[in-house]
């Protein structure tokens, strides 16, 4: 795709990052307070908050698992989170947002603890710029450490994409719009087993290879600032208000 | 302060080796490696390593007394909210009364408040819990608060120390159930300073020597009113 908005000048992107640096990410742990778990999180112009409720029974009861509990997300974009404004209310995007997610964490979850439960965790976009769904799951991961929910790990997603036949982490939302593709997965960051992978656009072979190794990078950079996000809010709880 | 503090572990940290040590609740083994599912507190006892969790529902154990809320009266028994995953089931024969069939309404509604005690908790987690034991009744009037359930062992203190220093100060009785609801009857005053000394245990649950601190905090509170 040709266009006439400059992505790149003397190797530094419009906001001036490198290729392979991430948006400034701030992570707050633990934000509501009717919330069994809960986080806000900033990653560049990206405002996100994740609330979860539960494990709790299953209604209707006709969706109850009788062996392990259901992990049911929920993504929802604010009318006021882009320019114009979204019409409110469950689209086809975003039920495939709330799908994918739902799968990624219930790979983690310990939900074989929990039968014929239900663990909701509804993510409201409250400002998007672009990889709002890596921002989403990131910030679910926390909200669930903080609910106390037993997992295997706390997944983290980052992505990564292609602008100016060049590959690049973390797209802003220029790089998104008018950039070659984009792909953004999420990890278990233990194990390194991928819990999402969808990409957008066109990728060679080498260039997927590259895009990929730099998401995980990406992941594990990012998965670092989710464990201080729980820590802060639980040392600092420790030593009283 | 770093005697006073205990550590606390978030879920796939490495905590140990299978070899050395057996995992025990709130942990899980991959490949050998012993690693936390929650978070909560990193417990050694003995060969056993353990996360006690800071947050989370109420696991149910056989034998626990609990404060349960009816939230459905069906016709051979009712449906009570006990904070864990899923609801428990009180059954007409595990109650007091000599209920007719499809008249459980006339005894235990929606909202009403009970204490009862987990009779059994099969493999796929079906509660089932019983009024048939010394001192479970519907709670009539008191206050019900809620504490983290795994903060209970906190507040009863060893060998039940901390509850019976609130009962001694307060003049309150106080019912503890394990699933984090507690019951508190007395004057009004006391009531207040029963809710405000669990909030201070709770926050506090962490550091040690707390059972010593909270008595002379209420023997101060105590010489202040007299």
């Amino acid at each position: 795709m040709k266009t006439d908005v400059k992505l790149f000048e003397n190797g530094k992107r419009r906001d001036g990052r490198k290729p392979d640096e991430l948006r400034k990410i701030k992570i707050e742990a633990g934000v509501l307070h009717r919330a069994e778990g809960s986080c806000y999180l900033e990653w560049g112009g990206n405002k996100v908050i994740a609330a979860v409720y539960g494990p709790r029974e299953a209604v209707p009861r006709h969706t109850q698992n009788p062996l392990r509990a259901i992990v049911n997300a929920k993504y929802n974009m604010a009318a006021f989170s882009v320019e114009d404004r979204k019409r409110p209310g469950p689209d086809r995007r975003s039920r495939e947002i709330s799908k994918v997610i739902s799968e990624a964490l219930e790979k983690v979850i310990l939900t074989e603890q929990f039968p014929r439960a239900a663990i909701d965790v509804n993510i409201e976009v409250l400002d998007a710029e672009a990889g709002t769904r890596c921002a989403g799951l990131t910030a679910a991961a926390v909200a669930l450490a903080d609910a106390g929910i037993p997992m295997k790990d706390i997944p983290v997603s980052c992505a990564a994409g292609k602008i100016e036949d060049q590959v690049v982490l973390d797209l802003g939302k220029e790089e998104d719009n008018h950039g070659n593709a984009d792909l953004p997965i999420a990890i278990a960051p233990r194990t390194g087993e991928v819990l999402l992978l969808q990409m957008d656009g066109h990728l060679t072979l080498e260039e997927f290879d590259k895009a990929l190794e730099m998401a995980i990078n990406g992941c594990h950079t990012v998965s670092e600032l989710q464990k201080q996000a729980i820590m802060k809010k639980y040392q600092s709880n420790e030593e009283g208000d | 302060m770093s005697e006073t503090k205990r550590e606390i572990v978030i879920p796939s940290q490495l905590l140990g080796d299978a070899g050395k040590n057996k995992a025990g609740s709130g942990t899980f083994i991959e490949n050998g490696k012993i690693y936390a599912d929650t978070l909560g507190v990193l417990n050694n006892r003995g060969d056993y390593i353990n996360v006690v969790p800071l947050k989370g529902r109420y696991d149910p154990q056989e034998g626990d007394f609990v404060i349960g809320i009816v939230e459905e009266a069906l016709s051979a028994g009712w449906l009570v909210d006990i904070n864990a995953s899923s609801p428990a089931f009180l059954h007409t024969n595990e109650v007091p009364w000599d209920v007719e069939f499809g008249e459980t309404e006339k005894y235990l509604n929606h909202g009403d408040s009970i204490m009862a005690k987990v009779q059994q908790v099969d493999v796929l987690k079906k509660i089932q819990i019983t009024l048939k034991d010394r001192n479970l009744y519907k709670i009539k009037g008191g206050h019900i608060s809620s504490v983290e359930p795994s903060k209970v062992p906190r507040i009863i203190g060893k060998k039940g120390s901390m509850i019976s220093l609130l009962k001694k100060y307060t003049r309150c009785r106080i019912f503890v159930g394990q699933n984090g609801r507690i019951w508190i009857d007395g004057d009004e005053n006391g009531i207040n300073k029963v809710i405000q000394t669990i909030k201070k245990i709770e926050d506090e649950s962490l550091s040690y020597g707390l059972t010593n601190k909270i008595e002379e905090l209420l023997k101060k509170d105590s010489k202040e009113v007299h």
